[in-house]
């Protein structure tokens, strides 16, 4: 084998701290370099052409380049090679960057380490194989979990592009979070009004198949090809029948139950249609409210639905559909706020969070528009606002900013003086963060022009006195304690991943944060993708972000989805676990460490024997490290190529 | 009001207050919960977040020659409320010493009660309500503070005129002329402590050994 060897400057980035000279001069004593050079920069064009030339010119048959992490430019160098003639598996990379030069400032120890990773990766090289992908036909269909507004703007642009896209949403309508907003920000526009059109469009697209009230149950299979089983809850109406006339809901005698779409302002009834604007627009029974199902004796509904939609016996369904790429975009809840004892903890009816005071103000909402007080129904009017409750809090376990809350409580102040004119608001503040186009302008509008009271400062407590809630707060700025007569209080309540996200994002086999937001595959230059093909990001489940930015996001992960799923045929990744059926004796161990189900048992002549299933093996090598034979083994990455690199290194 | 110089900055005093509280003080993002809270926040000068700011700017003067850092009652419940899981009432403890090693007393009558009652139990080897008052009223010459209260309060028979003594007095009084030595020689408190700590850790290996 002929071996070359490039050290890359990388500016002054390694040259800095590492001899990089030397270190080439070294790596023309290892066993079979034919060649060793250092150079500027080993990743920009001419840097690649002097790879190129070396090949050609020393007949090299493999390459090692000493440079950066493999997580940005291992691809570069590989599509390098193969302009070369070589096989892109012919190359190794070692990180002397990161790994040396960025971590200490001894140029002989670093040149020395350097020296020793090339080492390493001259001797993993020698034993590297051509290795070929092969190729594997592509479902075009895409998947998009969740709903709100990312996920319709993901399943509109897929579906718009020609793709089928099915759309699973677990609440009985779509819409998510926006769907309860009165306004949006910075534009103060209905949100109904923008969102109700496109939530239509999903309904009327012939594209797009949607599952409302369902959620994904499982999944499997690989990039091109999963398999997704959906879970269709039942919903005690037949769906097929039901014309959303609405007449059950007016009939329904438990007038109880808590209404989730308003966020438990006012109660509503067992059986729902969630608001006018709903699509679907059918009803739904919520079992733990209902007579029917709580006494036996009830069946108002079923006595007047005209189409005799009302199924007390239904039971869940599940729908398998195969995909070839999926989009997560579920989203967030609001976290629990009755941590906080000093506002309270919910023991004060007029004591609300935000997305409750949006349902008082939107028209559609249960009070009809009026801003009214829970306790008394009275208008409130001195109203107010707590920013950052459970945002910026180490204490509660959420040190993050929300992100969004700075701008709707500038927006519902604006929204609490149109709808009271002879209102008066007080926002308290930590830092107003308004960094979107046109946001500052807007939180300066409304001190300036809707007057309202910002305090910079927190609240020590909120208590009731007679009719009114007293609120004590400080006022940094003026260094003093104030208080405030309140009517109503607002809490700007701080944001979490949606419940049950990590949940699936185990099913999606993604990873996700400490607080179950999403991780995306790189937090700049891979916002939407995961670390797992063909699984996107859209929206509030990887990082808490605006109505714009979520837009944003579903389009971008709608585009990277149909990239994927323009192509007809996939190249699948040949660094797979394969077995050396000689030497298994079907002890099934690695079927069981096996996190993507890749491996299957087989009868070889009566014998039992592994069998990996190429397209489903994401190469992780747990099954290498496990059998005990020594007979699984992974391309690229097998026992002998890493011994040769721990050998390499442990020489002495 | 006077222009602080930033680059004057005492990064010893912050130094000292964090090793002495066990906080860090950088933490503070001085949202204001602290002086939300404070019950006594009327009558300090600064506000409890003002002095967590001056602590930061290493504002060493201003921070122990203040007010506010004697009238804090240790109530806690700027510590209780800070997001940031700062003892805030512990960093006022650690200035309140400071500023008695460095005989700053911005309010001379929260040392004279300081003083009363650590004589009080050092006597008793437990606090005495009257004698306290009584030694109050002689370290400050206000003879007829709170006296109108007397006639309510005695008959109830919570204050008794004659103190409860305990056993082991001595070991209480060795404790609180240690306290006071250390006030007076930092230097001397400071290697008993480290000499403390040797011995806490020496029983600690003995123990699990």
């Amino acid at each position: 084998m002929r071996i070359g060897v490039f050290i890359c400057h990388c500016g002054s980035n390694i040259a800095g701290t590492v001899d990089c000279a030397a270190v080439a001069s070294k790596a023309r004593a290892y066993p079979d370099v034919a060649y060793s050079t250092d150079i500027m920069y080993a990743c920009a064009e001419p840097g690649q052409d002097a790879i190129i030339a070396a090949i050609k010119e020393h007949l090299l048959t493999g390459v090692v380049v000493a440079s950066c992490t493999p997580r940005m430019h291992e691809p570069t160098f590989r599509k390098t090679v193969e302009r070369a003639g070589l096989n892109r598996y012919m190359f190794e990379m070692a990180n002397i960057r990161e790994h040396v030069s960025w971590i200490g400032k001894d140029i002989e120890a670093n040149t020395n380490k350097a020296a020793e990773l090339v080492r390493m990766a001259v001797s993993k090289l020698r034993l590297n194989r051509e290795l070929k992908p092969k190729s594997f036909p592509v479902t075009k269909r895409l998947l998009v979990v969740g709903g709100g507004v990312a996920g319709i703007q993901a399943a509109l642009d897929a579906a718009d592009a020609g793709l089928e896209v099915i759309m699973v949403e677990k609440q009985p309508t779509i819409g998510g979070k926006m769907a309860k907003l009165d306004k949006t920000f910075p534009t103060v526009d209905c949100s109904s009004c923008i969102l109700g059109p496109r939530m239509v469009d999903v309904a009327q697209h012939p594209n797009i198949t949607l599952y409302a009230y369902s959620e994904v149950d499982s999944i499997s299979g690989y990039v091109g090809n999963f398999d997704v089983k959906i879970r269709k809850k039942a919903s005690y109406v037949d769906w097929s029948k039901c014309t959303g006339c609405g007449l059950c809901t007016e009939k329904c005698p438990s007038k109880k139950s808590y209404d989730r779409f308003n966020e438990g302002v006012g109660p509503t009834t067992a059986i729902i249609i969630p608001f006018p604007q709903a699509i679907p627009k059918k009803a739904s029974i919520e079992r733990e409210y209902c007579r029917q199902f709580n006494t036996g004796k009830c069946g108002v509904c079923a006595k007047v639905c005209p189409t005799g939609a009302i199924d007390y016996g239904m039971q869940d369904e599940f729908i398998d559909a195969k995909v070839g790429g999926i989009v997560a975009a579920t989203g967030y809840d609001l976290m629990d706020w009755t941590v906080y004892q000093e506002y309270g903890g919910g023991r004060y009816p007029d004591v609300v969070t935000s997305l409750q005071y949006e349902r008082m103000l939107s028209a559609s909402g249960p009070t009809g528009g009026h801003i009214k007080r829970p306790s008394d129904g009275e208008e409130p009017k001195d109203v107010v606002f707590i920013q950052c409750v459970g945002s910026r809090d180490v204490s509660v376990g959420r040190p993050y900013c929300s992100g969004f809350c700075c701008m709707y409580t500038a927006k519902q102040a604006i929204l609490t003086k149109d709808h009271i004119p002879d209102s008066r608001s007080y926002v308290f503040y930590m830092d107003i963060r308004s960094p979107g186009k046109g946001y500052d302008e807007f939180t300066r509008r409304v001190q300036e022009e809707y007057q309202a009271r910002y305090i910079r400062g927190r609240v020590s407590m909120v208590y009731p006195k007679g009719k009114k809630l007293i609120v004590r707060g400080a006022d940094t700025l003026m260094g003093a304690q104030v208080e405030i007569e309140a009517d109503l209080v607002v809490l700007a309540v701080g944001a979490e991943a949606a419940e049950g996200a990590p949940h699936l994002a185990e099913k999606l086999r993604i990873s996700y944060d400490s607080y179950g937001f999403f991780m995306e595959g790189h937090p700049k230059l891979r916002p939407v993708e995961t670390n797992t093909a063909g699984v996107f990001l859209a929206g509030a489940c990887q990082g808490l972000k605006d109505i714009p930015s979520s837009v944003a996001q579903g389009s971008a992960a709608a585009a990277k989805a149909l990239a994927l799923l323009s192509r007809d045929m996939l190249d699948s990744d040949p660094q797979i676990a394969s077995v050396n059926l000689n030497r298994c004796v079907g002890c099934r161990k690695c079927i069981e460490v096996c996190p993507f189900k890749a491996i299957q048992e087989i009868d070889l002549r009566g014998q039992p024997k592994a069998e990996v299933i190429e397209t489903v093996c994401q190469g992780c090598g747990l099954c290498n490290a496990t059998c005990p034979q020594g007979a699984i083994q992974l391309s690229h990455f097998t026992d002998n190529q890493l011994l040769a690199e721990v050998e390499a290194l442990c020489r002495f | 009001m006077e222009t602080v110089l930033l680059n004057g900055r005492d990064d010893a005093f912050i130094r000292a207050v964090e090793e002495s509280s066990g906080q860090v003080v950088s933490r503070c993002y001085q949202c204001g919960n602290c002086t939300a809270g404070c019950p006594m926040s009327f009558a300090y000068d600064y506000s409890v977040s003002q002095v967590m700011r001056l602590i930061q700017a290493g504002q060493k003067d201003a921070v122990l020659s203040s007010k506010a850092i004697w009238l804090c009652a240790a109530c806690n419940t700027c510590s209780q409320r800070c997001p940031n899981e700062i003892n805030v009432a512990g960093v006022m403890d650690a200035c309140r010493q400071m500023a008695r090693r460095e005989k700053k007393f911005a309010v001379r009558a929260m040392r004279a009660f300081v003083d009363a009652f650590l004589d009080s139990v050092k006597f008793n080897g437990r606090s005495h309500e009257v004698g306290i008052m009584a030694l109050y009223m002689l370290y400050t010459g206000r003879v007829w503070t709170d006296v109108e209260l007397a006639p309510k309060v005695l008959p109830k028979g919570k204050m008794p005129l004659l103190p409860h003594r305990i056993k082991g007095r001595s070991e209480v009084a060795a404790i609180i002329d240690r306290y006071k030595q250390g006030l007076s020689d930092p230097e001397l408190a400071r290697a008993r402590l480290a000499k403390d700590a040797g011995e806490e850790s020496g029983k600690g290996k003995e123990a699990v050994s």
